[in-house]
């Protein structure tokens, strides 16, 4: 296997590919307990409409997570209490272009990843287990309906876009979902878990080789290529709506302003725009920005603040989320505030210092064992390599954190989703 | 690999050090302690956020934020807990471990001087606490109480808790009352504050690359001013071994799905007694695992609902049962819950429901070793017990429990109240 140092970080990571396609990366980390392993298929609740056996496919929303909840089962069982019972912690998540199974172990790690590679690379879909699993996840979507954190997420992605499938609901809805069959799930396996669609990374006190070796020996020896998908015509600049709002049981009114981007490209442009988008929405709105302690004290927002930057095929946003007692009055101030900064420029001292509070805040990340397989993942699926942060870190200047600044937070460019409480309105 | 001292530094100031090289981060808390009371829940909550406004030197959080980012980023979190019947106010600080650092330079020595300035040498106005900074926590306080009523599922077990323990301290909500927030003053609050550094014992933790000797020193130099004036001990919980009879609340909120959460006397058990590693078991074979009973009939078998599982307030001698249901399927759900538990009362117990659990329980407890937080949250329960047993101890005497001393508890185990939420009426 290769061998990649990144000293400064103190990360070795091995990495080879499987005459079948499969890209697997290692992280040994002796002297942790659990070793910690993750199967990922470039795979999530976006990629609804693809091109198989000659023809263009059309799934129902919500099947990449349906299809992840069937994958457990197997002819013997369920994986979920085979591992288990191996005193592993397995489990799963799709998100929106992503589904993962995963586990962490503290014994018996070879055969936990046996089981994980088998149960996820042979389809065992029934008609009578699919349609047992309508109660289950129709409970999960339900339950996600009361969560004003989730709703307002959606609101947000409505507004922000016209027609991209990144604001449909990875779960689907209980309508869409009951069109699913086992021959829907059949196909989305053949289409999108194919090993050269995948990815394996493992982290713990492991042997990378033996790692290979197990994933050589378990799953298909041939692939095929990663299959094409349409998302649908390029999103106009334009946000589709700049409010979005609904009442529900809360208690504050809960909010997420999202400002549309342009889409990263491919490779590593993708990690640089993602360190530069946190770069500029610290100096912007960050909890060390003059801003937010000018917001915080006037009590516009509180310690249930969080701020991101998201990118997919064709479509990427910065959003901003919490609790606040008026929101637009928010939005207002933070517009305000990009402007000032577009004339006025960054405030060289904050750009150095919030430079050095990310170089930190990435490198105590890879305390997670969950975080590194996730970051090795996707930047694996968006073509770079995420370790080299630092590097892609130290060439970023202040007038790219003002560029951004400059070119994204704009009147028109963003959505106001808000949840009242009920009874209560702006 | 890693070794664990404890010293008094102090009178009634203990210092808990891990010397590990395993993480990126260093971490270390600074929790004052004191019984739980409902008349000063909420006063005494309200100080960590105050103390996390200014100090001396920083007097506003835009001061704060800048030395933190001078410090690669650290973060300092206001952390409120309870711990059996003790209230936990402190502050925790999570920084870059020295051996990452860019230029060579420690950073660890600053990074407790700071935290500990927080501490002990707040911004006051007319020597006590800022009116300005009083007032806006005091809203954000009320807020934080108000939005518990956000996150439905974590709701109903908070709801379970403090009907069933209305007469004992630990019905105390951490936050304390939204009723009594509003008569809090700076005066009330300094307080309350120098009562708890004269009076509170205070517990200390690190854990992170820098020898146990550097740690003492570092924070005994930190610690200079912190008035010691006696009255150190806690109280120890007081322990319920059953119910009289069962209490049944019901509560009606605009939700699409029911929670039912319901609250079991573990018969005396706690973290101190000799059963506990059996009742461990037993939670894990009744609700506390993907391969337990509720899991796999209630949740699998009969699809009654999304979630069903159980849980232990080790300290205090509880299990919380917690399921979310459909509103109509309230009964059926509550029902074959306590047809589960008697089945482990009559010991229908396979070997690989007993095996499974004991996997996962002590897989969990290692996994503790690999997490600093998890750590820290473990050695500072323990403090208040005044128990010195680690992870690794209790993991090895789950290894030796038997199915006859599992069902041993799982009668011990008796049912005291009943919490439904459910939607509105029409």
């Amino acid at each position: 296997m290769e061998k990649r140092e990144y000293s400064r970080i103190g990360e070795t990571i091995f990495h080879t590919v499987l005459p079948n396609g499969l890209h697997i990366y290692v992280d040994p980390k002796p002297g942790f307990q659990k070793s910690y392993a993750f199967f990922a298929t470039n795979y999530g609740g976006m990629d609804t409409r693809f091109f198989l056996d000659g023809v263009w496919q059309d799934t129902p929303a919500g099947v990449a997570h349906y299809l992840e909840h069937k994958t457990f089962d197997t002819a013997e069982g369920n994986a979920l209490q085979l591992m288990a019972a191996n005193g592993a912690s397995p489990n799963a998540f799709t998100s929106t272009s992503m589904t993962a199974y995963y586990f962490e172990s503290t014994e018996k790690f070879e055969e936990n990843l046996k089981t994980l590679l088998s149960f996820v690379s042979v389809p065992y879909y029934t008609q009578e287990s699919v349609d047992k699993e309508q109660g289950i996840i129709g409970q999960e979507i339900r339950m996600s309906d009361d969560e004003p954190d989730y709703r307002v997420f959606y609101g947000m992605l409505e507004g922000l876009f016209a027609h991209s499938p990144v604001k449909g609901d990875v779960g689907g809805t209980v309508e869409s979902i009951s069109h699913i069959t086992a021959h829907t799930l059949n196909l989305c396996h053949r289409a999108f878990y194919a090993p050269g669609n995948m990815v394996l990374c493992v982290v713990g006190d492991v042997d990378p080789e033996q790692v290979a070796g197990i994933a050589q020996e378990i799953l298909p020896k041939t692939s095929h290529l990663p299959v094409e998908r349409d998302y649908g015509p390029a999103e106009p600049d334009q946000v589709a709506m700049e409010n979005w709002e609904l009442h529900m049981e809360v208690s504050t009114p809960i909010f997420q302003l999202g400002f549309k981007c342009p889409p990263p490209q491919k490779g590593r442009e993708w990690l640089r725009w993602a360190l530069v988008g946190d770069l500029a929405l610290e100096a912007l709105l960050g909890t060390s920005s003059p801003l937010y302690n000018k917001l915080y004290a006037q009590g516009l927002v509180n310690d249930n603040y969080a701020y991101g930057c998201e990118a997919y095929s064709g479509a990427a946003f910065l959003s901003v989320g919490g609790e606040s007692r008026d929101p637009a009055a928010l939005r207002q101030a933070i517009l305000e505030e990009a402007q000032r900064i577009g004339q006025e420029g960054v405030d060289k001292e904050l750009f150095q210092r919030l430079k050095l509070a990310a170089y930190g805040g990435l490198v105590r990340g890879l305390n997670s064992f969950e975080n590194i397989c996730i970051e090795l993942a996707t930047s694996h699926f968006q073509g770079h390599d995420y370790l080299e942060f630092p590097q892609v870190f130290s060439e970023i200047e202040q007038a790219d954190i003002e560029d951004c600044i400059r070119q994204i937070v704009q009147p028109g460019r963003n959505t106001l989703a808000v949840i009242w409480p009920k009874g209560e309105r702006a | 690999m890693s070794t664990l001292t404890r010293t008094e530094l102090l009178p009634g100031v203990f210092l808990t050090a891990i010397h590990t090289g395993k993480f990126k981060s260093s971490m270390f808390s600074m929790t004052l302690l004191t019984p739980l009371r409902a008349q000063r829940a909420a006063t005494e909550a309200l100080i960590p956020f105050l103390l996390l406004r200014g100090s001396e030197a920083h007097p506003d959080m835009q001061s704060i934020s800048t030395q933190l980012d001078q410090l690669y980023g650290g973060s300092v979190s206001p952390v409120v807990r309870k711990k059996g019947e003790v209230h936990c106010l402190g502050l925790l600080g999570s920084f870059l471990d020295d051996s990452y650092t860019l230029d060579g330079n420690g950073i660890l020595e600053q990074a407790v001087q700071f935290v500990g300035e927080l501490l002990l040498q707040p911004y006051t106005e007319n020597g006590v606490f800022s009116e300005a900074y009083t007032r806006q926590e005091k809203g954000n306080l009320a807020d934080r109480i108000r939005s518990e009523i956000n996150e439905k599922r974590l709701y109903a077990t908070q709801r379970v808790v403090e009907e069933m323990c209305k007469d004992e301290p630990y019905g105390v909500s951490t936050l304390g009352r939204e009723a009594d927030v509003d008569a809090i003053t700076p005066q009330s609050t300094w307080e309350c504050y120098r009562d708890l550094l004269s009076h509170g014992r205070l517990e200390l933790y690190y854990c992170g690359s820098a020898p146990a000797q550097k740690v003492k020193d570092i924070f005994l130099n930190t610690l200079q001013e912190l008035p010691r004036e006696g009255g150190y001990d806690l109280p120890r919980p007081l322990i319920l071994p059953q119910a009289e009879t069962v209490r049944r609340v019901e509560e009606h909120l605009d939700v699409m799905q029911g929670k039912l959460a319901m609250g079991l006397r573990t018969g005396g058990i706690t973290a101190s007694s000799p059963d506990y590693p059996a009742l461990m078991l037993c939670n894990a074979i009744f609700g506390g695992t993907t391969t337990s009973k509720l899991f796999l009939h209630v949740r699998e078998k009969l699809s009654l609902c999304y979630y069903a599982d159980s849980g232990l307030h080790k300290f205090k001698g509880l299990m919380l049962i917690s399921s979310g249901v459909e509103f109509e399927q309230r009964q059926r759900a509550e029902d074959e819950i306590m047809a589960q538990l008697e089945s482990c009362r009559r010991g229908e117990i396979e070997p690989w429901e007993m095996d499974g659990a004991r996997r996962s329980t002590i897989s969990a407890l290692r996994t503790v070793l690999d997490n600093q937080g998890r750590q820290e949250d473990w050695w500072l329960g323990q403090a208040v017990a005044g128990l010195d047993q680690g992870p690794e101890t209790l993991a090895q005497a789950l290894e030796t429990v038997d199915v006859a001393q599992v069902v041993q508890t799982a009668q011990a185990l008796c049912l005291d109240t009943v919490y439904f939420l459910s939607g509105r009426e029409g």
